[in-house]
């Protein structure tokens, strides 16, 4: 078998089909063994904090020191839709393993990262 | 179907807490109007060191004379969250708000302790360190979700305010609806660019102030009896 990094690209439809904690503990099951997951929606706020909050838990010296995540911008919202306290949506997000996921650069419209593998 | 707290829903995930948090704080607002809230627990959250302590202590010594505190170069200097109590500000108005400040660890996806070798900490105390820092973490997210009433984010004027870490919790806070004031700090370096922060997040109001010299300080004051009251 060649050599690399394994990309988990994970549709909005599957996504929609899961818990908010199968979300997430899909995502660290997957980024702890070096895999890069790429969600086509991205997590609710609830979610990312919840993620944040695992992640910290499952920090271990010289393992697994936390993951690297991205977005694009949320879309802005119409003025309507913020009065009514509408939150907007969170876009494609990619996430992986602190040690080896590097973000190079983020625009609107463009995330630009570098891999490495373990 | 389970959300975060474990009760069987049949909405989306995190839906149902969604509404049952927007609906309870709704309520907690339109009481505290009439009935004004003796004391409100505010949360000074943001990236690691971008000068959370540092505030805390010019508030909390500003107010009542004592510091909250240490403050040091090395990232996550502040592993639990500390709490100082019935501090009241005053505003220009005449105005007073009593709070307790709440300065927590400094917010991050990742933590690696030979990050804290560089600063000549040795490896035991930096895995130690390291530790601490998770939990304070992860305890600080937890103050977030549930015991706090309102946020202090705070940028680092010299640093780029569109992190990730950023975008999602200014996300999170929005999505609890707690009122929030961003503070860009720093405002004292020559590379301190406090209009990038307001370009961030233009649907919040942004103070710029140096914590450590004290500048622009009673805006900040006056802003927090205005949204924290």
């Amino acid at each position: 078998m060649i050599g690399g990094v394994q990309i988990d690209l994970i549709s909005e439809e599957r996504l929609s089909k899961m818990t908010s904690m199968e979300k997430i503990r899909l995502i660290l099951d997957d980024v702890r063994q070096g895999t890069i997951v790429i969600l086509e929606k991205g997590l609710a706020p609830e979610e990312q904090s919840s993620l944040i909050e695992m992640t910290m838990r499952e920090i271990f010296p010289d393992g697994f020191n936390g993951i690297e995540i991205e977005s694009y911008p949320a879309r802005e919202e119409s003025f309507l839709a913020r009065l009514l306290g509408k939150v907007p949506e969170s876009r494609m997000t990619v996430i992986g393993p602190a040690n080896q996921l590097k973000m190079i650069r983020k625009d609107r419209d463009l995330i630009s990262a570098w891999v490495s593998s373990r | 179907m389970f959300c975060p707290g474990g009760e069987r829903t049949d909405c989306d995930p995190g839906c149902r807490m969604d509404i049952f948090s927007q609906t309870k704080n709704r309520f907690a607002r339109f009481f505290n109007v009439f009935f004004r809230k003796r004391r409100s627990r505010i949360g000074i959250y943001g990236p690691p060191n971008a000068g959370k302590t540092t505030l805390a202590n010019r508030i909390a010594r500003d107010w009542t004379g004592e510091e909250i505190g240490v403050v040091s170069e090395i990232p996550h200097e502040t592993r639990r969250a500390l709490r100082k109590k019935d501090i009241c500000i005053t505003g220009s108005n005449g105005n007073t708000i009593t709070i307790d400040i709440v300065d927590t660890p400094g917010v991050t996806t990742k933590i690696d302790y030979k990050d804290f070798l560089e600063y000549g900490v040795e490896r035991d105390q930096a895995i130690v360190r390291a530790r601490e820092a998770t939990e304070g973490v992860a305890e600080a997210m937890h103050w977030l979700r549930e015991d706090i009433d309102g946020v202090i984010y705070m940028l680092d004027a010299t640093q780029d305010p569109f992190m990730q870490v950023n975008i999602m919790m200014i996300g999170i806070i929005e999505s609890r609806h707690l009122p929030v004031i961003i503070v860009a700090n720093k405002i004292d370096l020559p590379d301190a660019s406090p209009q990038r922060i307001r370009t961030a997040f233009p649907q919040h109001p942004v103070v710029q102030v140096s914590s450590t010299e004290g500048k622009n300080i009673e805006e900040l004051y006056e802003k927090m009896v205005n949204n924290f009251g």
